[in-house]
């Protein structure tokens, strides 16, 4: 069998569904291949599209998402949607096409060294030197992606292997003895992690990422129960812990709610649960979480301790060590968390969420209110980077994991868009939300002709106040309102999208809100809805950079 | 502090530049790193001299290195009972004026004269932890014209 027919063939016995990829000179085999593929291949308007909609389709469902790109500037365009999922730890398998091997080296046309480029950026990488080693190597990468911390594997390999002749056969297992992940907790620590617990007065859960991907949300909900403990969730976290919980925090960190960075200011436990304490949480280390005590569940023992000490490391997966915890839990053992509770509910009461609704101009956070209750709160939201990204992690209240899919640990523009159209692939009953800004949806744009082609039926909402409102705000804030660089003249988005044959709507009114909200939800259809919202409105509480997370900045509210 | 770390890696093309771009990209220094295959030529080992400032840097290294997928395994020397060794090239001043020193170099160090050139020696010098500081200062006061260092290698006792 010819290496570019192994390569679909290994696909398909790994049970991919879609692939998002570009063709280009070193790939043509594979491309000629992938004509009679047995699954859906999309094809993006730009390689970076790609990785990010493979990202988006794995987000989504936790399966892991597959990208193509040819050599050079294909597989340097998807450095970046290798990098982000990189940062968040998502199964990711990226397939580049290589120069001939034995031009390999020689400054050849469209030739880069993506091994070198994605080192740093990726979970692990593979050049196929030998067709006898493609299948296996395509093993080895699906397993690498979705053991242990998922997380991108990029496998490189030239023209000429694609052309190879070998006998297929597909290993049945991988066997690394360099590679062996904990997926359950030290019996040890989990006595010591239930010793803290059963001392504590003031708890505290903290949920992230790694909770998603270990679909815990079940057992979260039981553990955080039995504790009567509060739960915040990171914003790679959200959804994982219903919004609508009483005890329920939200978000955490430099724009959490107040009652979070309280909650966790005042704990005497902090139980983290697949959260790696990212700066944007922590703000100030020394100030975070001063009086208490932490118990750190990762997969990844480079997580833990890593910023915050963690007085009882478990190491192993969220879900298997929160299970672990509850079957020795004894709640009769358990501190009175009563007045703690009290306290929470108090402080949720006393700071909630709130944006002046004195302007004529519409509010982006009544717009994104306004999405999660016509929605009822069951919509996929995917989002850009930047203000909108705060705003729909604050006011889109989630309750179901894998619906808030955010480039978290990298930040990248342009991710939302692509995203979505991952997400709607792999999720095609569900709605699909875009919430985007005016900066960020210029950087992936070209993509309207992507869902214009296939049909897809993302909703595009961009909330458009003309600035990089996010760098604006640091400006007004911090550097004097020198605006440098963030005003920016935008295209007409309505024509824009018409351009690409698709429905587009502009809204400028806070009396229009309501009702479009509902046309945008009822149109069967992709469509951009373009909402011109308050220019300089602020993402309030706000954490200045390096302070601690209970010197929130709440100005600029009514 | 300097701290001797051992990783046994699956010997492939690729794996040192892993190792040093994680060095690299964390901003770690690396003060000596000496590789070579083991018995089992599937197996390289990799012996690297970092000074990490604290603790917490130390056992971040070590663990991610262990994260890497090519990494088999991982000791740290520091607290560990282990004999180590480093071997230096160097040619030396053999003026008149440095003879003695020399001789006396030679007799009391694991040194060994590899060459009589005219205008230097060449010595051989097998280095271990404890000698190396003095061992250099001597070879200072005779005159080194041109050093090179293996790199330290360990092994646990």
């Amino acid at each position: 069998m010819k290496g570019s027919k192994i390569i679909i063939e290994s696909l398909v016995k790994e049970g991919v569904d879609a692939v998002f990829g570009y063709p280009g000179g070193q790939v043509i085999p594979l491309f000629d291949a992938l004509y009679d593929a047995p699954f859906k291949f999309y094809l993006p308007r730009h390689e970076q599209a790609a990785a990010h909609a493979a990202d988006g389709y794995a987000r989504a469902t936790g399966k892991v998402g597959v990208c193509i790109a040819t050599s050079g500037p294909g597989a340097t365009n998807l450095t970046t949607g290798i990098a982000t999922a990189y940062m968040d730890s998502i199964p990711m398998v990226a397939i580049t096409g290589q120069v001939k091997s034995n031009l390999i080296g020689n400054d050849a046309f469209q030739e880069a060294d993506i091994l070198g480029v994605t080192r740093s950026v990726s979970k692990h990488n593979y050049l196929v030197k030998d067709v006898k080693d493609l299948a296996r190597t395509i093993k080895e990468a699906f397993y690498l992606a979705r053991s242990g911390r998922p997380g991108p594997v990029v496998v490189d390999i030239p023209s000429d292997i694609q052309l190879a002749d070998t006998e297929f056969s597909y290993p049945d297992e991988i066997n690394l003895r360099s590679y062996n992940p904990t997926y359950y907790g030290h019996a040890g620590q989990i006595k010591r992690a239930l010793h803290l617990i059963y001392k504590a007065k003031r708890p505290v859960i903290m949920a992230g990422g790694g909770a998603i991907s270990s679909n815990c949300h079940k057992e979260l909900l039981k553990f955080a129960k039995a504790l009567g403990a509060p739960v915040t969730s990171t914003l790679l976290g959200l959804g994982i812990f219903p919004a609508n919980e009483k005890l329920s925090l939200g978000m955490p960190g430099m724009h959490g709610t107040v009652y979070a960075n309280m909650a966790i200011t005042e704990c005497d436990l902090l139980i983290s649960v697949g959260a790696r304490f990212d700066d944007r949480v922590t703000g100030k280390i020394a100030a975070f979480a001063p009086e208490a005590k932490v118990i750190h569940i990762d997969i990844d023992p480079t997580s833990i301790s890593k910023s915050v000490h963690a007085d009882v490391p478990i190491v192993g997966d969220c879900k298997n060590v929160l299970n672990q915890l509850l079957e020795e839990l004894n709640t009769k053992k358990a501190g009175d968390v009563a007045a703690w509770q009290n306290h929470i509910l108090d402080l949720k009461k006393k700071h909630p969420l709130r944006y002046s609704k004195k302007s004529k101009a519409i509010k982006p956070q009544f717009v994104i209110e306004e999405f999660c209750r016509q929605s009822k709160g069951e919509a996929i939201v995917v989002t850009e980077v930047g203000q909108h990204q705060m705003w729909a992690a604050q006011y889109f209240k989630c309750d179901h994991p894998r619906h808030f899919l955010s480039s978290g640990g990298l930040g990248t523009m342009g991710f939302g868009f692509p995203a979505a159209i991952g997400a709607k692939v792999a999720c095609p009953d569900k709605e699909v939300i875009d919430i985007s800004g005016d900066g960020s949806f210029q950087m992936n744009v070209q993509e309207l002709a992507t869902i214009k082609q296939y049909g897809i039926n993302v909703k595009v909402i961009i909330l458009n106040n003309g600035f990089l409102g996010m760098v604006r705000q640091w400006q007004e804030l911090f550097w004097n309102k020198r605006y440098s660089s963030t005003p920016l003249t935008n295209p007409d988005f309505v024509k824009l999208a018409q351009a690409y044959g698709i429905k587009g709507m502009r809204v400028q009114k806070e009396s229009e809100v309501k009702k479009a909200v509902k046309d945008i939800l009822a149109y069967n259809g992709p469509l951009v809805a373009d909402f011109v919202i308050e220019k300089e409105e602020n993402v309030f509480p706000m954490v200045p950079a390096g302070e601690a997370i209970n010197r929130m900045i709440t100005e600029g509210l009514a | 502090m300097k701290h001797i770390i051992q990783a046994q890696v699956e010997n492939k093309f690729g794996v040192l530049a892993r190792v040093a771009s994680l060095f690299s990209a964390r901003g770690y220094n690396i003060e000596s790193l000496a590789v070579g295959e083991t018995q089992d030529p599937t197996i390289s080992s990799m012996t690297i001299v970092v000074n990490a400032p604290d603790e917490r840097i130390l056992e971040q290294i070590k663990k991610q290195l262990n994260k890497l997928v090519d990494v088999i395994t991982v000791t740290d020397f520091t607290k560990k009972e282990y004999v180590s060794r480093d071997l230096i090239l160097a040619k030396v001043s053999c003026d008149d004026g440095c003879a003695q020193d020399l001789a006396r170099f030679v007799d009391s160090y694991p040194a060994r004269v590899v060459e009589k050139a005219k205008s230097y020696w060449l010595l051989e010098i097998c280095v271990d932890s404890h000698c190396e500081a003095e061992l250099l200062t001597a070879l200072k006061k005779i005159g080194i014209k041109e050093l090179v260092r293996t790199g330290r290698i360990a092994m646990a006792k």
